[in-house]
């Protein structure tokens, strides 16, 4: 039951992150946490695992329109490894409690740079 | 060399938070790189996928990882991801924003209390 109902909140999330142009990271990590009764840290690197179908098909999609800078995703794909590194270490040093927090915390900035978006005057697609 | 800062921030983020890092590369790339809002969200959708990779290395090494519940949840949301797309020419507007940045803020607070 509980993974019937995480099917349906994937595809929710799928459509929302579709939607607004967000990733579906910030729609997973909870998911995994009150539906799949997983902790946050298992929660965070599942959802990483998780984004990929996603990101592969969007990129693809996106790479016909000719919007993609692949040089620019590469050198900022590549430089990446170091904030994973300094990221996913302070992850698994911080305690459950903190990074329930702090991801509230990113949730609320997800939600006030999506206000802040579409009061904007011209409403740019993405 | 400002694409390597954001890199590293964006991998800092992601691996952090277990998100794409989106939020913090899409606004850099068009205020600090001059990128327009569609090649932004493009590219850092690229990017994204390599981060993604690059931490779900470093947590398949700590045991973390579940990978049954990333294909419940990933899957039909790639399919989502299409619909979601397809459908935000004619569905988005301001009402359905302010919505659904309602809902992130109710789940934000609750993680907070």
């Amino acid at each position: 039951m509980e993974y019937a109902l995480a099917v349906l909140l994937g595809l929710v999330a799928g459509v929302l992150a579709g939607l607004f142009g967000v990733g579906g990271g910030i729609l997973f990590v909870p998911t995994l946490t009150f539906v799949l009764g997983l902790e946050q840290l298992h929660a965070q690197a599942t959802s990483l695992l998780a984004i990929l179908p996603t990101v592969v098909v969007g990129t693809w999609r996106q790479r016909r329109y000719g919007n993609v800078r692949s040089r620019a995703a590469l050198v900022l794909g590549v430089a990446g490894v170091a904030g994973v590194l300094a990221g996913g270490q302070l992850a698994e040093t911080l305690p459950e409690h903190a990074l329930r927090r702090l991801f509230g915390i990113l949730m609320l900035a997800v939600a006030a740079q999506i206000v802040w978006r579409s009061l904007r005057p011209q409403r740019v697609a993405p | 060399m400002r694409l390597i800062a954001i890199g590293v921030a964006a991998g800092f983020f992601g691996a952090l938070f277990g998100v794409g890092g989106g939020i913090v590369m899409v606004p850099l790339l068009i205020i600090a790189v001059g990128f327009s809002q569609r090649p932004a969200m493009a590219t850092s959708l690229a990017a994204i996928g390599l981060i993604a990779l690059e931490g779900v290395i470093f947590y398949a090494a700590y045991g973390d990882l579940k990978p049954v519940e990333a294909a419940v949840v990933g899957v039909p949301a790639a399919f989502g991801a299409i619909a979601g797309t397809a459908l935000q020419q004619r569905l988005a507007n301001r009402t359905l924003s302010l919505g659904f940045a309602c809902l992130l803020a109710a789940v934000g607070v609750k993680l907070l209390l």
